[in-house]
């Protein structure tokens, strides 16, 4: 297997802190704060460890590609803090039981604190990150990534805690049921460990992966850094960056939530001020956000973007943060066109979340 | 009986003696370097300004930010041997990671990891290493280090290996001054680490600090007991001040927001103290302050303690007018303000300038303003009435109108209105802080994650209720004024077996008050 490294770039501690806020952005509510993983990172890079990310079309076609990613609780993982090489064990494991070694790593959630997971592993392992990702923003289960969507069978697979514990998942006749199983072992092991996925190929992951995940993702948070160092508006930075658009702008009236299903779900009313005066905001979420409506008309509906903003200082509020008279920037960022795609709204559209009723168009 | 409430901050230490809800009154002087003489000046100059025999102070209420400076200077701080039980979880994030290098030098940076600990239900993580804690203990002894902070992970779901740990360094070490992180924060490894490894690191101070105290009550010839207010707007005794002397970190807004509260009778309000440089926003919600959800920086670390949700936005009396009256701060001449501002003689374009100028205060010498432009002092108000109005926005819980309740020398620039709220303008609105100090109560707090299989919510609930009932009780509450003030429980997301966060908060009357 022949890599070339002449385009690979390496990941420097301003890069990791600038991850945090553009992984914060993509969460779109969800996906775990980032804060002790970029702890992590920056230990990792401290000790010495490279962290490189290889572009995803200087990818060979026959390249072994395996997508990880931390799976658990949030609740544990601010206290059962990660061993630190958990990953690293679950990918030797996985490379032991099917016999191949590893080319480099896939991201399988951008948005939150999966964004920084694979950085830390393969920086371990001595291995590039392929700059891509399996869901270009956060949702709450492994089978709705790009990957799975389009293809990709994601057993076997190798679970590992802090103890040493390795589970191997032999073989899940669907995606879903790879989920259900990961996440009953994940609780026994203690509510928090690292899953490390079949490999895809390299020609594969050119297919399937959404593009260019870390270089968004750093160049958006290096956009809201520089935009508050200048005095600059973070939010118009971040939409002329992303494409998007500002979809509403006002105070936070009421905050509804519940936890059902083993998830935390709710609505926030909002009430407009600006251009948006005399208008009311509405937004639905399932960990993430999902669906936003303005006069009752439905204008965002997942997988696009709807990010959630402090109108004050741009900064990423996620679900759990928001308060009763809150000033808010609601932003509409587009969907990578491969979540847009009748096979992909199957899984991740409006009806994969209950919206029975709704369509994406 | 009276009761005598002193506040002892940055730059003034004030002081009140009430007598039940009347303040007979009301006193600032300067904070001293030593602290204490300040202390005693204030009780000096209250006592003789009330005119009351001394024998009839039943209580000193004292609320300081002695150790809170402490921490952001990083003065005093004592060597701390900070020890995690928790491997082979955690290991890649050893204690004081996330410290300024300063802060962490500063208390030795002395970090110990060991295998031990819980797992989220209160199963063991990993068995309690005996023989490397020994070797610990001949480091402490070896490095001569005074204290120890003992963090077990999942700790606040069950303290045993904590216990276990402190008993047996004891047994090596008998004078090694130990604090339980368990008894200190919630979960939150790293945050409720951090608090455990700076309250450790204060106790020296504490005690050194407490008997100062306890001698300026003596000196002036008090006989009574006396007690430090903490974040919660609570009382500590003085033995507890001396084993957990973080808890007073957040005393100060705290006690300016129950000030406002009682001086107003208001309890349900949100408070805006105006100082020279800064405005402090708070709510209160059944007189107490609201409490912060997530983490407090405290001197460049991230803690998890019971802090009020308070912050501070750059506007006060001293804020810099500028852009034609349509910026008001963050710029401030501070405490010059006596010298710089327009009124006094000086030539900054501060906000009090602007009040003075339209009439609302009556401050320095209203003719030094008198040049200044209507148009201008207009646009300046409209643009300091705007800030207000969306730090006090931002703290409002709901769409219901709720009083705002204006504190601190800064108050001048607050209108009448804010909005569609109604400002009240107590009296005393100057000792706020040292009023709320001396209408201090005592609480008691359960926070864990409980498993609900085989028991019920209201069982639950209701055990974590009687836990709470003890604790306040044992920190000397009277039991018949015991009452509920926070009940909370937070399915988790993600966990089986109906896992469930329950916080139950109670408080009640200090017993020598009644």
């Amino acid at each position: 297997m022949s890599m070339t490294g002449k385009d690979r770039w390496s990941i420097t501690e301003q890069d990791i802190l600038a991850l945090e806020i553009g992984a914060g952005i993509l969460g779109t509510g969800g996906g775990g704060n980032p804060y002790l993983v970029k702890l992590r990172a920056l230990e990792v890079l401290r000790a010495g460890h490279k962290m490189e990310i290889l572009p995803l079309e200087s990818l060979p076609d026959d390249a072994k590609v395996v997508p990880l990613g931390g799976i658990g609780a949030p609740v544990v993982g601010v206290e059962r803090i990660k061993e630190g090489a958990e990953g690293v064990r679950a990918l030797r494991a996985l490379e032991d039981r099917l016999g191949f070694k590893a080319d480099a790593l896939a991201c399988q959630e951008i948005g939150g604190a999966n964004s920084m997971e694979p950085l830390i592993i393969a920086a371990q392992a001595g291995i590039p990150v392929v700059d891509c990702d399996g869901m270009g923003r956060a949702f709450p289960e492994m089978q709705m990534t790009a990957y799975s969507i389009y293809g990709h069978q994601s057993t076997p697979s190798a679970m590992a805690d802090p103890h040493g514990n390795i589970v191997i998942f032999d073989h899940a006749v669907t995606e879903i049921f790879h989920e259900r199983m990961a996440r009953a072992v994940v609780v026994s092991q203690g509510g928090s460990s690292t899953l490390a996925l079949a490999p895809m190929t390299g020609a594969f992951t050119k297919k399937a992966a959404i593009p260019g995940s870390y270089s968004k993702a750093i160049a958006l948070g290096r956009t809201v850094l520089e935009a508050r160092a200048e005095r600059l508006d973070p939010i118009a930075a971040i939409c002329a960056a992303e494409g998007g658009h500002v979809a509403f702008k006002g105070k936070i009236t009421d905050v509804k939530r519940e936890i059902a299903g083993g998830f935390v779900r709710g609505d926030i009313t909002i009430d407009g001020f600006g251009d948006w005066t005399g208008q009311s905001g509405a937004i639905e979420l399932q960990n993430e956000f999902l669906i936003f409506r303005r006069d009752g008309t439905t204008e965002i509906v997942v997988p696009d973007l709807i990010v959630v903003l402090d109108d004050d200082d741009g900064t990423p509020l996620s679900t759990d943060m928001l308060r009763y008279g809150q000033r808010i920037a609601v932003l509409a960022l587009p969907a990578h066109p491969l979540l847009r795609t009748p096979q992909a709204l199957e899984v991740i559209g409006p009806k994969a979340f209950g919206y029975d009723d709704l369509t994406y168009s | 009986m009276l009761r005598i409430g002193i506040d002892v901050g940055g730059t003034n230490t004030d002081a009140v003696v009430m007598d039940g809800r009347d303040v007979l009154s009301a006193v600032k002087t300067s904070t001293t370097g030593d602290v204490t003489s300040g202390v005693r000046e204030a009780m000096e100059q209250a006592l003789g300004k009330a005119g009351i025999a001394r024998e009839r102070v039943a209580h000193v209420m004292i609320g300081t930010t002695h150790f809170t400076n402490a921490v952001i200077e990083r003065n005093h701080l004592s060597k701390v041997a900070a020890i995690r039980l928790g491997l082979p979880a955690a290991a890649c994030l050893p204690p004081m990671v996330d410290w300024p290098d300063d802060l962490r030098a500063a208390v030795g940076g002395h970090g110990y990891m060991l295998r031990g600990g819980y797992e989220y239900h209160g199963r063991i993580l990993s068995d309690l290493d005996l023989e490397g804690l020994d070797r610990v203990a001949d480091d402490i002894a070896k490095k001569g280090i005074g204290a120890a902070a003992i963090t077990s992970i999942f700790g606040p779901v069950n303290d045993a290996m904590e216990r276990r740990t402190r008993d047996h360094l004891l047994t090596r070490i008998p004078d090694l001054k130990i604090v339980l992180s368990s008894k200190i924060g919630r979960i939150g490894l790293l945050e409720r680490e951090s608090a455990a490894i700076m309250n450790a690191a204060l106790l020296d101070l504490a005690d050194i600090t407490i008997v100062a105290f306890g001698d300026a009550v003596k000196a002036c010839g008090l006989a009574c007991g006396f007690s430090i207010t903490q974040n919660d707007g609570t009382l500590m005794d003085a033995d507890r001040v001396r084993r957990f002397p973080v808890l007073t970190f957040a005393s100060g807004p705290t006690n300016s927001l129950r000030g406002a509260a009682f001086l107003t009778g208001i309890t349900d309000a949100i408070v805006v103290d105006i100082g020279g440089t800064t405005s402090d926003i708070g709510a209160l919600a059944n007189g107490f302050p609201r409490q912060a959800s997530s983490v407090v920086d405290i001197g460049g670390v991230r803690t998890n303690f019971r802090m009020p949700d308070v912050f501070a936005v750059g506007l006060g009396g001293g804020s810099l007018v500028a852009d034609d009256g349509k910026s008001a701060g963050p710029q401030s001449v501070g405490y010059r303000i006596a010298k710089e501002a327009r009124v006094f003689g000086g030539s900054a374009l501060t906000a009090t300038d602007i009040a003075v100028r339209l009439g609302k205060a009556a401050i320095g010498d209203p003719a030094k303003v008198a040049s200044i432009p209507a148009s201008l002092a207009e646009r300046a108000m409209t643009t300091i009435t705007q800030t207000l109005e969306r730090a006090v926005e931002r703290c409002r819980l709901s769409a219901d109108p709720i009083p705002v309740i204006t504190v601190g020398g800064g108050s001048i620039l607050m209108p009448d209105r804010l909005g569609d709220l109604e400002v009240i303008r107590p009296a005393n609105f100057g000792v706020a802080n040292a009023v709320g100090a001396a209408i201090a109560q005592i609480s008691g707090e359960v926070d864990r994650i409980v498993s609900l299989e085989g028991t019920t919510r209201k069982d639950a609930l209701a055990a974590a209720e009687d836990e709470a009932r003890r604790n306040a009780r044992a920190a000397g509450a009277m039991v018949d004024t015991i009452e509920v003030i926070e009940r909370e429980d937070v399915p988790l997301a993600y966990l089986p077996g109906n896992a469930t966060r329950i916080r139950v908060r109670v408080v009640g009357d200090m017993e020598a008050l009644q």
